[in-house]
């Protein structure tokens, strides 16, 4: 079979089989949820409950500003205990909501729906209702990459279930566990984007989603594309590039090229929410590295990180680092006490003894990230450029093209700072 | 508490250190080839230049007030590749001073590891080839197998066979009756390729030199283009003028001959020192090939590959501008 691939890009070592084999466990909701009210890319949205009211699972809290946001849901039953500011995983301090379990899991309406007859406006509502965000990590709302602006439109739909990062397995379970609901939403997403032609992408060590996807796709009219293992695979425009052999052109959306890519998770969230009206208020969560019990949760949104690690038995040895999402781009924490949100795939903890921060040498211009950057970008160069603060040669060379995937640093043998000093000068640039 | 840094949060195994440690090891077998054709004069030599280099690099940086960084190795391979280009019977304070130019004007000038331009040990050699012409041409020791000019003694007679090394036996008596059909003579290609001829202390034995390059291959530490296509060019060029009658020598002895695959795998492979694209990299190496044969066939010296290098060093930077790939994207 043919194995779709980019140029560029690393080889870490996978740590998968933590817990590939570990089924997708519900757990308890937490006497208390805390849920930030930006959780998405774009604006935040606008708290519509007060102290002390009262909220069913699924009661709507927060709701969408602007043109990209998300709407934001209630988790659990309840009554709101405050509104305030939090620790949030991404960084800094988020206008929360804090809502207090009542246990009886009361629910809106939760009854099956015919998914057949709804049109695409109908499901592009529904979507946006749901507070819908791209699950793949960076959640960006899903409603507005279903509208193309004017003169654009979509030719095919990727389902993203390459999951390259290291360690994180929670989208191949739900590959393995729940392939046909997430085809079903993949279907939708595909009657609302208005293509017919539409493939699922999983890289091939993933044997058991690829077993049961060359069983089932063909029955939802999928194409199953097996990616070659490779970080970062699943990177958007590395994607489409892998599959289609198309470039989005630079500071352009993956519409330019008349590709839609949805992260699996998100298809089922789609599914979900047409189905059964379901907003977004859990997601499946890898907790892996150092803990005693490494597993795939299915976790309420604003349940803490410190009851997912104890749920996984308490951390293993005395931890160093905690990182929302992987190694490679996931956030580290400085606390426990932060809330899943709809963007975290996985919780990794990182011994304390593996988290020493690398002794930093000179730059040999051995060229290693030249050689692995998947943008073709001279990440030594820019970095050269960026360290003696000439800011706009660093622009020249395409610094606002990086996608801060992380391999360039990965793989130099000098430990430069490359990604922190990308950031900067983004931001600097800006 | 936990520790808070930007991510990635894991790193791939191979440092600096390390690299420096492999291209130590794979220059192992030429040393000890080199150990067995020279005696243990060669085992003193590239000491004093190794402990030169280091004594130098602390020096340096202590003036410089900068972090102490000899454990990185790089200043041994500095030192191992400038032995590698004397010949074995220098005076003992030639490697001294060739280090300390090699480092202090070098590589410590221009701001250490990673920022200079030329490689360290070629301007090393320059220096002492400039300074002392007499003692880094005239002081060949014939090997313990085989002779100076690797001619085997039994095909001849010809008194320059003790005293030339393959080159210079080219270069120097090439009216010599006999001399190039001897120089070209498979038994002469064979001890040119193991090494029983006379030369550099490192350069001698393509054997022992390639199987180094293996192993920086198989590490990955250098890239192909490099050898490969200064070898090509070195090969196809002198294979044209020999065809043409330019030049009466075969493309394989131009190849065994003289210090090319020293240079075409340790020194042109230099990472600061050369392009840091791949497109860069075959232009840098066709270079230094052409500039290698344009050396030997019409310039003042036998050989040409250090100078090759050196030249190639000083476009790099001009290299790495025009090849420069095109972004994803754009």
């Amino acid at each position: 079979m043919r194995r779709f691939t980019f140029p560029g890009g690393i080889h870490p070592e996978e740590h998968k089989s933590l817990t590939e084999g570990k089924p997708i466990r519900e757990i308890k909701p937490p006497d208390e949820v805390i849920i930030p009210l930006s959780q998405h890319t774009g604006s935040p949205a606008k708290p519509i409950v007060e102290k002390g009211g009262r909220v069913k699972v699924g009661t709507k809290i927060g709701e969408l500003t602007g043109f990209i946001s998300a709407n934001i849901h209630s988790s659990v039953s309840g009554e709101i205990k405050k509104v305030d500011l939090h620790s949030h995983p991404a960084g800094g301090n988020v206008l929360s909501v804090f809502i207090t379990n009542d246990g009886k899991d009361e629910c809106e309406d939760t009854s099956e729906k015919d998914i057949d007859s709804l049109s695409a406006k109908d499901i592009i509502g529904i979507v946006k209702e749901a507070g819908i965000v791209g699950l793949g990590g960076a959640a960006f709302p899903t409603y507005v990459k279903l509208s193309p602006p004017r003169g654009k439109s979509y030719q095919a739909l990727i389902l993203n279930g390459s999951e390259c990062e290291p360690y994180l397995t929670c989208d191949c379970r739900l590959m393995v566990e729940r392939p046909e609901d997430l085809l079903l939403g993949g279907r939708l997403i595909a009657r609302a984007i208005g293509v017919k032609r539409c493939i699922i992408a999983i890289e091939e060590n993933k044997p058991d989603a690829i077993g049961k996807m060359d069983k089932l796709a063909g029955k939802y009219d999928f194409e199953l594309a097996v990616l070659r293992t490779k970080y970062p695979e699943g990177a958007e425009k590395q994607l489409i590039w892998a599959i289609a052999g198309s470039e989005v052109p630079t500071g352009g959306l993956p519409v330019d090229v008349g590709m839609c890519v949805h992260n699996v998770g998100t298809a089922l969230a789609v599914y979900e929410a047409a189905r059964f009206g379901k907003p977004l208020i859990e997601r499946v969560v890898t907790v892996t590295g150092a803990v005693k019990s490494p597993s795939n949760f299915k976790v309420r949104i604003g349940t803490s990180f410190k009851k997912l690690v104890d749920e996984a038995g308490g951390y293993l040895g005395e931890p160093g680092k905690l990182i929302a999402g992987g190694p490679m781009m996931g956030i580290s924490q400085y606390t426990d006490e932060v809330p899943v949100v709809k963007g975290t795939t996985g919780i990794f903890i990182q011994k304390k003894e593996e988290s020493v921060p690398p002794h930093q040498t000179a730059c040999i211009k051995c060229s290693r990230c030249v050689d692995v950057c998947p943008m073709r970008l001279l990440p030594t160069s820019i970095l050269a450029f960026i360290e003696r603060g000439d800011f706009s040669t660093a622009k020249e060379l395409g610094v606002l093209d990086c996608m801060e995937c992380g391999s360039c640093e990965y793989v130099c043998p000098a430990r430069r700072p490359l990604i922190h000093n990308f950031k900067l000068a983004k931001v600097r640039l800006r | 508490m936990f520790r808070v840094s930007p991510y990635p949060h894991i790193r791939d195994e191979v440092t600096t250190r390390r690299i420096m440690f492999i291209v130590i090891a794979s220059l192992m077998p030429a040393f000890a080839g080199s150990i067995f054709f020279f005696g243990i004069k060669v085992l003193v030599l590239t000491a004093i230049s190794v402990a030169s280099s280091l004594i130098c690099e602390v020096l340096c940086q202590i003036i410089r007030k900068k972090p102490i960084t000899v454990s990185d190795g790089s200043a041994v391979v500095t030192g191992i590749l400038l032995a590698f280009n004397l010949p074995p019977n220098v005076p003992y304070f030639v490697p001294a001073v060739g280090a300390f130019f090699a480092i202090v004007v070098g590589k410590q000038v221009f701001g250490g590891l990673g920022y200079n331009i030329f490689n360290p040990a070629l301007v090393g050699r320059a220096f002492l080839m400039a300074s002392w012409p007499s003692f880094m041409t005239g002081r060949w020791a014939v090997p313990r197998i085989g002779t100076m000019s690797g001619i085997i003694p039994g095909l001849s007679s010809l008194d320059v066979v003790s005293s030339a090394t393959p080159l210079t036996a080219a270069k120097v008596y090439s009216g010599v009756p006999g001399l190039i059909s001897l120089l070209n003579d498979k038994s002469t290609l064979l001890s040119l390729f193991v090494g029983t001829r006379g030369g550099c202390l490192g350069e001698t034995s393509c054997l022992l030199l390639l199987a180094g390059g293996i192993i920086l291959l198989i590490f990955k530490i250098i890239d192909y283009r490099i050898p490969l296509s200064y070898f090509v060019t070195v090969f196809s060029l002198t294979g044209i003028l020999w065809f043409l009658g330019v030049t009466p020598l075969t493309p394989i002895f131009h190849i065994l001959s003289g210090g090319l695959f020293l240079g075409a795998f340790f020194m042109a492979t230099d990472y600061t020192t050369s392009p840091i694209t791949k497109e860069g990299r075959w232009i840098f190496a066709i270079g230094c090939g052409v500039i290698t044969v344009v050396i030997r066939l019409w310039g003042g010296y036998p050989e040409g590959v250090s100078y090759s290098i050196l030249l190639m060093n000083a476009g790099t930077p001009l290299i790495n501008r025009f090849t420069r790939p095109r972004i994803f994207g754009h």
